[in-house]
Order: C-alpha cells, then sequence, then structure tokens
C-alpha cells in the first residue's frame, strides 16, 4: 500500500535531516577548537544527502506493478569535511601554539552552520507533518464502511 | 442479481488509490527538498485515473484456447505518466523540488482523498440500507 511507503519516505528525511542537525551541532561545538598543527585541527563537516533509488525492485517481477521507477526517500551517502582554509591566528601566549606562535582554529562558518540549522529544523518539520496527514489518511480508510 | 461490487462503487476505489499513489509520489518530493540535483515528479492524475479504470491496452494478456487454461499476462509498466516539474525558481544545485508548491499539491491531494474516500463512504452506507431492506 502506497500510504505506508509514505512513513518510509519521510522517516528517511526524518533521519537524514537529524544527521544533518547533529554535524551542524558538532560544528558549532568545535567553533574554537584549537590546535597546535593544520593536521590536527577540526574541519567543519557536512553529510552529502542524495535520492535513494529503486532500481533494484524495479527489476524483479513481484514489484513490477508498484515500482514506477522514482525514488523512495533521501539517504545520506556520506559525511565530508570543508576544504575551506584554517583559520591561523597569532598567539604566542596559548599553551597549544607551535614554534612560530600560530595556533589552528576550525574553519567553522557559523552563519553557514545557522542557515543548515534552520533548513534542517524546517524540512525535519514538514516531514513530520507529511506524516501526520499520511497517518490521518490512513486511519480514515479504517473507518470504511463503518 | 444486478449489484455487484464492482459497479456499485463506481470510480472512487480508483480514484483513492491513485490518490494514495500521488500522496506518495509528493511526499518522496518532500523528503528529498534538499538533496543536490534531485527533480520533483508528479503524475497526470486524469491519465492515471482513466488508465487504472480501463486497463484494456496495455495489459499483455496470454490467448485462451481452452476453458482449462489458467489466465494469464504481463501487465507493462508505463513510465510514461510520471513527470518532471517546471520549477519557477530553479536553484543552483539542480534540485527542481519548491516546497510550497509541493506541500500545497500535497494538501490540495489530501483533500481530494478526504472527498473520495467520503463518497466511497456513503456508496457503503447505501449498500447497507438496501441489504438490511430499510
Amino acid at each position: 500500500m502506497s500510504l505506508a511507503k509514505i512513513f518510509d519516505t519521510a522517516g528517511s528525511a526524518m533521519s537524514a535531516n537529524t544527521v544533518r542537525l547533529n554535524t551542524t551541532a558538532s560544528n558549532l561545538a568545535n567553533a574554537e577548537s584549537a590546535a597546535s598543527s593544520i593536521d590536527e585541527t577540526y574541519r567543519a563537516r557536512h553529510p552529502v544527502f542524495s535520492a535513494i533509488q529503486q532500481q533494484v525492485q524495479q527489476l524483479s517481477f513481484d514489484t513490477v506493478g508498484d515500482g514506477k521507477g522514482e525514488a523512495q526517500g533521501v539517504q545520506v551517502l556520506g559525511i565530508v569535511e570543508s576544504d575551506s582554509p584554517l583559520q591561523e591566528r597569532y598567539e604566542p601566549n596559548h599553551p597549544l601554539a607551535n614554534e612560530e606562535g600560530y595556533v589552528f582554529y576550525p574553519n567553522v562558518n557559523a552563519v553557514e552552520e545557522m542557515t543548515n540549522m534552520i533548513s534542517a529544523s524546517k524540512a525535519y518539520q514538514m516531514n513530520v507533518e507529511v506524516m501526520n496527514s499520511a497517518k490521518s489518511m490512513m486511519q480514515r480508510v479504517l473507518t470504511l464502511g463503518q | 442479481m444486478a449489484i455487484n461490487f464492482e459497479t456499485a462503487l463506481g470510480v472512487h476505489p480508483t480514484a483513492l488509490k491513485a490518490r494514495t499513489e500521488r500522496a506518495s509520489l509528493l511526499a518522496n518530493n518532500l523528503a528529498n527538498a534538499e538533496t543536490p540535483g534531485f527533480k520533483a515528479r508528479d503524475m497526470d492524475f486524469q491519465r492515471v485515473f482513466e488508465q487504472s479504470q480501463f486497463d484494456g491496452p496495455q495489459g499483455l494478456n496470454m490467448n485462451v484456447t481452452s476453458q482449462k487454461h489458467t489466465p494469464g499476462g504481463a501487465e507493462v509498466v508505463d513510465n510514461g505518466e510520471l513527470m518532471y516539474r517546471t520549477p519557477t525558481q530553479p536553484s543552483i544545485d539542480g534540485n527542481t523540488v519548491e516546497e510550497h508548491v509541493e506541500h500545497a499539491q500535497y494538501m490540495e491531494n489530501a483533500l481530494a482523498f478526504e472527498a473520495s474516500f467520503l463518497f466511497l463512504k456513503s456508496k457503503f452506507s447505501g449498500l447497507l440500507s438496501a441489504i438490511r431492506g430499510e
């Protein structure tokens, strides 16, 4: 039944957005985590979203009828670290300063992270709404004939 | 007997089924609202509805020359019924989902589902009163 598929679809989007919110929280929490070398410094992380394709199921004969080649939900392909340059600050008195007196700070862009946070929470909310209305549609069907 | 369930319920079961299909399609668009490169899709409701109502030409049925033959056939999948949405404001990452459009369509679809459901319900209560002879 395709109404039940809505729960999977909206659920996948909700979990993908939770991952996104999680990386945002991690980025913001580590925005000021200093390190003494470039390699040790925390870098901003972002998830990569991709649509789940139902191609495998489409080929099998059982589902030929309902699999119409549309995607079913969203998945997180992986989490990538940002390539943008780290912040290098001259702080010779800092305990983590290197020989030249520099401390490295993460390349977390607070504005970008806040935008991401709002976007993720809005997307989450919207999927909850989709799920709720699918639920009420299903409940209506269950009362058929009463 | 003149009344059977196929004819008594009219178009409404088909409409209800098509509405649930469309709901899942739109839910998928909304789920992928943030996926780069995702293209929003929708179905031509009129066409899907007509097709599922008279599912004649697209099915490949086997010839039956004897009473003892089991009827069978292959269902032809028509991918043509899914179409791509044209965005009013294209985005830079190639995603064509516009949340407000999809949401509006989803809600409209839910209302139409409710309408089909009410029609079906009244059909059932009509049948019920016919059975009871009230």
